[in-house]
């Protein structure tokens, strides 16, 4: 009897293993990206967002005829952590990893990922960046196994600076940006780039404050309105940008604001609190907006599912480029697939092409300015329930957001 | 210039009455017990999230009342069925207890309600600007925050001083053993202080929840602080409490608005460090940017020339 049961059990086991064995044939992707702690908001709208796709391009067969997977991993917004997490997600067997909140994070994946692949031939990972913008990334520290989805901090830069050099009423400009690499960039190429187009255009305030640390910003909204500046330049991102407006809401403070992320979770309500009506600008590579029906559809398929809108169009063409990769090479190796990535051009979620550049593996692709407020007859989303949404503004092709790259990488043979 | 300053007190007040909700309950405890309570900026973010989720359900003036009162049977809980068991085998066993039970506070919230931030709004009542300074609106809520901080430390301030209850508390502080002689039952008034203490943290917590972000990490991001203030002022003084909290409160909001920096100083006698190097960054951080370690920098210094705190009469 208990010989009868034991081999019911090993049976039992060995269709439970073989289940197993199946369940690795998917495609996993370790999502790498705070889920916890105050990045945790934009952490979460990530991993929605790479769901959706994921299951979209499942419904349609995945690709190289195995079923996408994505499996989250919890790093804080934190190198170190980080680190941790994607050694964790190799040994759960992801090949494909991708992150994209904290260029500091980025900067410590992109070099262990280099490191990694150098130290185990043959078992390569790749590192798909759909978020993190500081330029170094695809110049002085760019590596084969990074790819990068977002337009890098310093073209976001050049496009709105080039928005603002026709906005006659900018006269006092206030840079606050947050005190990483990322916000330092920002303030660089800020202070470089207006002194250039718009040299009667005088700085009044630089500051940088901790990263997603502040939880109340009136002490630096008073700053801001004490050196009479019309308009404030930011890039902050996640609760730093809807505490910032929030704050800026309560002090009644009016002034033009340009940014990065004014779109995050928060953002929206606070822009509607303060009645800054068209007021906030945010340079996006997409908004809902934006008169392109496959777009929308996806957009309004999406709000059903979750809830909230599609803050990272981005996401799409990445997953999207990725499908069509591993399928043109038909397998997952991370050399063959970055190799098939080089050069690939694709009809990007907004319409538009856009491409990733061989030379320094950074995607080039239409730009968006936009600001937030009171709805035109065309435009029929809005944000967080607030009656609002986004309007463009101006338009950016693809061509005029390229900028020169000082990469020289080392290619596998 | 007078406009910055008026709005950074007003600030820099607000931010340290609040400091001083949670350091008068952690002062009162350390002096009493000895405990230095790990879990006590916990406390505050249960107050927080019990806020938002009885306002829920019932408003945010039931809220107000009800989630300290929840807290600190909480509180009052933990001291009856942790602490004190934990007191037996030591003070090492006490602070390890408070201190993994700041973990498993943490880890309890974010199974309830998620690690995102939750969505605690100013009641509609107060969610308008109270006043206008310099074209500077002030809003309601804070100035509400305000009123109800002082009139905490009023209240606590009079209890302990002009009651019996006071007395009784105030002579267990420094001589426990005698009280208990006396026939008074030390135990009771152990767990009752341990109670008190958290349901302030979790005053503190409700009224700072629709400001500053409820959110799991929130304890962690004031916690450190918390102890700041209380080696600061001086252990189980709460005049000492309110002070160092004030202090601290507006030693940070006022650094952030000085951009001076080293180099400002310096500049005019000519020695200006090679950019790019180690010294030339140190030479151009402002006082602003240094804001977030003041606190700490001006612990190391009580810690050096007075170490029983500004008011204190105890060694830390």
């Amino acid at each position: 009897m208990t010989s009868r049961l034991l081999a019911a059990a090993g049976v039992a086991a060995l269709v439970l293993a073989s289940g197993q064995a199946s369940a690795q044939d998917t495609i996993k992707i370790a999502y790498i990206d705070p889920l916890s702690g105050p990045g945790a908001t934009v952490g979460e709208v990530g991993l929605e967002t790479f769901q959706f796709v994921a299951d979209e391009l499942n419904a349609k067969g995945g690709a190289a005829g195995r079923r996408f997977e994505i499996l989250p991993y919890d790093n804080k917004t934190n190198a170190q952590e980080s680190l941790v997490q994607v050694q964790k997600a190799i040994d759960a067997g992801a090949r494909i990893i991708t992150q994209g909140n904290g260029s500091s994070v980025a900067a410590a994946l992109s070099d262990w990922v280099a490191k990694y692949n150098e130290r185990n031939p043959g078992k390569e990972v790749i590192y798909l960046n759909y978020a993190a913008v500081d330029p170094v990334l695809t110049n002085d520290k760019c590596t084969f196994y990074h790819f990068r989805w977002d337009a890098d901090s310093d073209i976001k830069m050049e496009a709105l600076t080039n928005y603002m050099k026709g906005q006659e009423s900018i006269k006092k400009v206030y840079l606050i940006n947050q005190d990483y690499s990322f916000g330092q960039s920002v303030r660089a190429a800020a202070a470089a780039m207006l002194k250039a187009k718009r040299p009667d255009v005088q700085i009044v305030g630089d500051e940088l404050h901790p990263l997603l640390k502040v939880t109340d910003f009136s002490p630096y909204i008073a700053k801001i309105k004490a050196s009479g500046a019309d308009t404030v330049i930011t890039g902050n991102w996640s609760q730093d940008i809807a505490l910032l407006l929030k704050a800026a809401a309560d002090a009644g403070l009016q002034v033009n604001w340009y940014t990065y992320y004014a779109g995050g979770t928060g953002g929206p309500t606070a822009i509607k609190q303060a009645g800054l009506n068209h007021r906030v600008f945010a340079i996006l590579e997409g908004e809902a907006n934006v008169d392109h029906p496959a777009s929308q559809a996806t957009e309004k398929a999406f709000r059903d599912k979750y809830g909230i809108s599609i803050f990272y169009p981005r996401v799409f063409n990445e997953m999207r480029m990725l499908a069509t990769a591993i399928s043109k090479v038909n397998s997952i190796d991370a050399t063959k697939v970055g190799l098939a990535l080089e050069g690939m051009t694709i009809e990007v979620f907004d319409g538009g092409e856009g491409f990733m550049r061989k030379d320094d593996h950074q995607f080039f692709q239409p730009m968006y300015i936009a600001s937030f407020g009171e709805r035109g007859p065309n435009e029929p989303f809005d944000e967080e329930k607030t009656g609002w949404g986004w309007r463009t503004e101006a338009t950016i092709t693809t061509e005029d957001t390229i900028l020169p790259t000082s990469c020289k990488m080392t290619r596998p043979d | 210039m007078a406009e910055l300053v008026l709005i950074a007190t007003l600030n820099g007040v607000l931010f340290g009455l609040l400091l001083f909700l949670m350091a008068s309950g952690l002062t009162l405890i350390f002096s009493m017990m000895g405990v230095l309570n790990f879990a006590h900026a916990s406390f505050y973010m249960l107050g927080a999230f019990f806020g938002y989720q009885i306002a829920r359900w019932a408003g945010f003036w039931p809220a107000l009342i009800l989630a300290p009162v929840l807290v600190g049977f909480v509180g009052a809980l933990v001291e009856r069925f942790g602490l004190r068991s934990a007191h037996k085998h030591g003070h090492v066993a006490e602070l390890l207890f408070t201190f993994g039970l700041a973990f498993v506070i943490e880890e309890l919230v974010q199974i309830v309600w998620g690690k995102a931030p939750v969505d605690f709004r100013v009641p509609t009542l107060l969610n308008f600007p109270a006043f206008t300074v310099f074209a500077t609106n002030y809003p309601a809520y804070k100035l509400f925050m305000l009123a109800i901080s002082i009139a905490i430390f009023v209240g606590l301030f009079a209890m302990l001083t002009l009651t019996r209850i006071g007395l009784i508390v105030q002579a267990a502080l420094t001589h426990p053993h005698m009280v208990a002689h006396l026939g008074h039952n030390v135990p009771l008034v152990f767990m009752s202080v341990f109670g008190v203490g958290a349901a302030l943290a979790g005053i503190a917590g409700v009224i700072a929840g629709p400001t500053l972000v409820t959110q799991s990490s929130m304890a962690g991001l004031l916690g450190p602080i918390l102890f700041v203030v209380v080696v600061v002022g001086g252990l189980g003084s709460l005049q000492g409490a309110l002070f160092a909290s004030l202090l601290i409160g507006l030693l940070q909001t006022f650094a952030i608005s000085v951009n001076l920096s080293l180099a400002d100083i310096f500049g005019a006698s000519g020695f200006n460090p090679q950019s790019g190097t180690v010294l030339s960054d140190l030479w151009r951080v402002t006082v602003a940017q240094t804001a977030p370690i003041l606190p700490y920098a001006l612990m190391v210094l009580v810690l050096i020339f007075k170490p029983t705190g500004l008011f204190g009469n105890r060694e830390t």
